[in-house]
């Protein structure tokens, strides 16, 4: 179980660290060994989430410290899911690289910095520590400062400046809010935070100490997912780097926010939940508005897409304001069909920056003419994000919003049913202006030459792969709804992480 | 003496933040240092700054003593002070970036171009 358990953890950083010593100059070799990384990363994800299936919530104390000293890693549903997914992305990132990304990005370690980000990311996502999440943040973080500004442009030195001073002061409220649990409560495991304020906090009680470093904590989170009104800094920097980075970034590092959001308010602070879930609700409620708007205005389509992340972001964190095991299992069913809907609507805009040559929309045209298939792949997660059936983003939307009509939150619901029409009019902006309106320019055969569009094939393949997995789970829905269901309702009981606790303490 | 380094820890948390907020770049790295600082100051001073035993398990007892110094705080600084020296270093490097381009360190030239 403990090779289990670090395996996800293990196989990117150490895969890392063979990028860095194989000569960056060998493209092939490089992408060779991502690839080999990447397969490892799923596999090692796959047999994980089959142990939570037979073993319900484990906690592994590393270096055999017992509870609650030491570094535990809390791998129950919900994180094996997570890693899951991040090892899908991670994979379908470096293949897409394959074609995408210079050479001379190749040359400063593209790969070896995209296996450090995975690592801190898989790091994140099974840490059952405050202070082991912090560090996991920051070696995401880093790794994420590192790919934004890989191309040494002056827009992305500019975006890196905005994305760096908010995500610095973000981590440094974390630090405080850790240490400050540390101080107050006398413990950084998470699951023995939550055990001793559900112990000297009873229901409805509000401790000002406690409920200051929750504030601390829910705010860092709340700006790393990029929730309103602390989101700027996520349209501010996100349409910068290599399209490969963006995609991989829209995916999993807002979904790092969310993660932990969810686990520190379900694990650490439930009792607090009268306070936070109201709370959530509102913010919730304006970061769908303003995202969705801020979409509509753009006319960079990559600038739209960062504001649509924003956007369901917002659903996300509404599912934590309606405060119960369905509307949890609809936020978690939500999480992991966005991850892969964001990913796949970058990487396809990744390929008609490749095949226009630009990102403004107004200079676009006439890609429904001259390649109609890639069309319909980009209608297959533009639809799922707008929740169209029978795609995976009707599920989502729909689980969620009945989840909001069980608590009687009739105006929530209204106003998460009005956004989706609003996405849906911005994602069919798009299509006019990319792929339905006439091109301004005739981009005639011997305009854009085999050179300039090699490795487009590739791009494709892992467009087409995140597109099935998006039909796949919108056919069978059921499928990912009881594993996130089994996982809402783990993450609603905290009973069952200090009984895993003393499962795993035995000889 | 603790009232005295809370008070001290809150006024650099002020003065890292005012810096932050200035359009120097300079002034906005050395915000980042004092803030990251304050913060590291917050957890030592959270585990409490009365004398106490070091917190070394004598010979013959297998538990520490209750009085003893609280060990892990300064394990967590330590930690906090070399990821914040990482990230300081990167900053610096971008800042540097930022003015190379533009010729000067303010930070208001930062405005993007309109597309």
């Amino acid at each position: 179980m403990n090779a289990l358990a670090v395996a996800p953890l293990l196989i990117p950083l150490l895969g890392a660290t063979a990028l860095l010593l194989a000569p960056s100059s060998r493209r092939q070799l490089q992408e060779l060994l991502s690839v080999c990384i990447g397969l490892a990363h799923c596999v090692a994800a796959a047999l994980l989430y089959h142990h939570t299936t037979l073993s319900g919530v484990s906690v592994v104390q590393i270096g055999s410290w017992s509870f609650p000293f030491g570094i535990g890693l809390l791998v129950d549903r919900f994180a094996a899911l997570m890693v899951g997914v991040t090892a899908l992305i991670g994979l379908t990132t470096v293949i897409y690289s394959i074609g995408a990304v210079a050479s001379d990005l190749v040359r400063r370690h593209y790969y070896a910095l995209l296996q450090f980000l995975l690592a801190g990311v898989s790091g994140a996502f099974l840490a059952g520590d405050l202070f082991n999440l912090f560090v996991w943040f920051e070696i995401l973080l880093m790794a994420s400062f590192v790919l934004l500004t890989l191309g040494r442009t002056a827009a992305q030195a500019e975006a890196g400046v905005k994305y760096l001073i908010i995500n610095f002061f973000a981590s440094s409220l974390f630090l405080m809010g850790a240490g400050l649990a540390f101080a107050e409560i006398g413990t950084l495991s998470m699951i023995d935070l939550g055990a001793r304020l559900a112990i000297t906090a009873g229901e409805g009680s509000s401790s000002p100490a406690v409920l200051f470093i929750a504030g601390l904590l829910l705010i860092a989170f709340a700006v790393k997912a990029g929730v309103f009104p602390v989101y700027a800094w996520l349209p501010a920097s996100y349409h910068t780097p290599p399209t490969a980075v963006t995609a991989l970034f829209a995916g999993l590092l807002t979904k790092v926010g969310i993660f932990a959001l969810y686990r520190a308010t379900t694990l650490i602070f439930p009792m607090y939940h009268h306070i936070i879930a109201p709370v959530c609700l509102v913010i919730g409620l304006c970061t769908m508005i303003t995202g969705v708007f801020g979409a509509v205005a753009q006319m960079n389509i990559r600038k739209v897409l960062s504001f649509h992340i924003i956007s369901q972001i917002g659903y996300m964190v509404l599912a934590l304001g309606f405060w119960s095991s369905s509307a949890l299992a609809a936020g978690i069913f939500y999480t992991l069909h966005h991850i892969i809907v964001k990913t796949n609507l970058f990487l396809i805009a990744g390929i008609i920056h490749k095949l226009t040559g630009t990102e403004q929309l107004r200079d676009m045209g006439g890609l429904y003419k001259k390649y109609p298939y890639l069309a319909l792949l980009f209608l297959v997660p533009a639809l799922s994000l707008s929740g169209v059936p029978p795609l995976s983003g009707f599920f989502a939307k729909f689980t969620l919003i009945s989840a909001g009509f069980e608590g009687s939150f009739l105006l929530s619901a209204g106003i998460a049913l009005a956004v989706g029409l609003l996405t849906f009019y911005s994602m069919t902006k798009i299509w006019n202006e990319a792929f339905w309106k006439a091109a301004l320019v005739e981009v005639t055969a011997d305009g854009k030459d085999s050179q300039s569009l090699k490795g487009v094939g590739v791009m494709l393949f892992s467009s087409i792969l995140l597109a099935i997995c998006t039909v796949l789970i919108g056919i069978f829905p059921g499928v990912l709804w009881d594993a996130a269901y089994v996982a809402a309702e783990q993450m609603m009981t905290p009973k069952i992480y200090v009984a895993a606790v003393e499962v795993a303490a035995l000889p | 003496m603790n009232i005295l380094l809370i008070l001290v820890t809150g006024l650099l948390c002020a003065c890292g933040v005012f810096l932050m907020l200035r359009r120097s770049a300079i002034r906005v790295l050395l915000g980042m240092m004092i803030l990251s600082n304050a913060i590291n100051l917050i957890i030592f001073v959270g585990a409490g700054t009365t004398p106490a035993i070091p917190p070394i398990i004598p010979a013959d007892q297998s538990t520490l003593a209750t009085a003893a110094a609280e060990p892990l705080s300064q394990a967590l600084i330590l930690t906090a002070i070399v990821i914040g020296f990482a990230l300081f270093a990167f900053m610096m490097a971008l800042l540097m970036r930022h003015c190379d381009h533009h010729n000067c360190d303010d930070l208001d030239l930062m405005t993007e171009e309109l597309q």
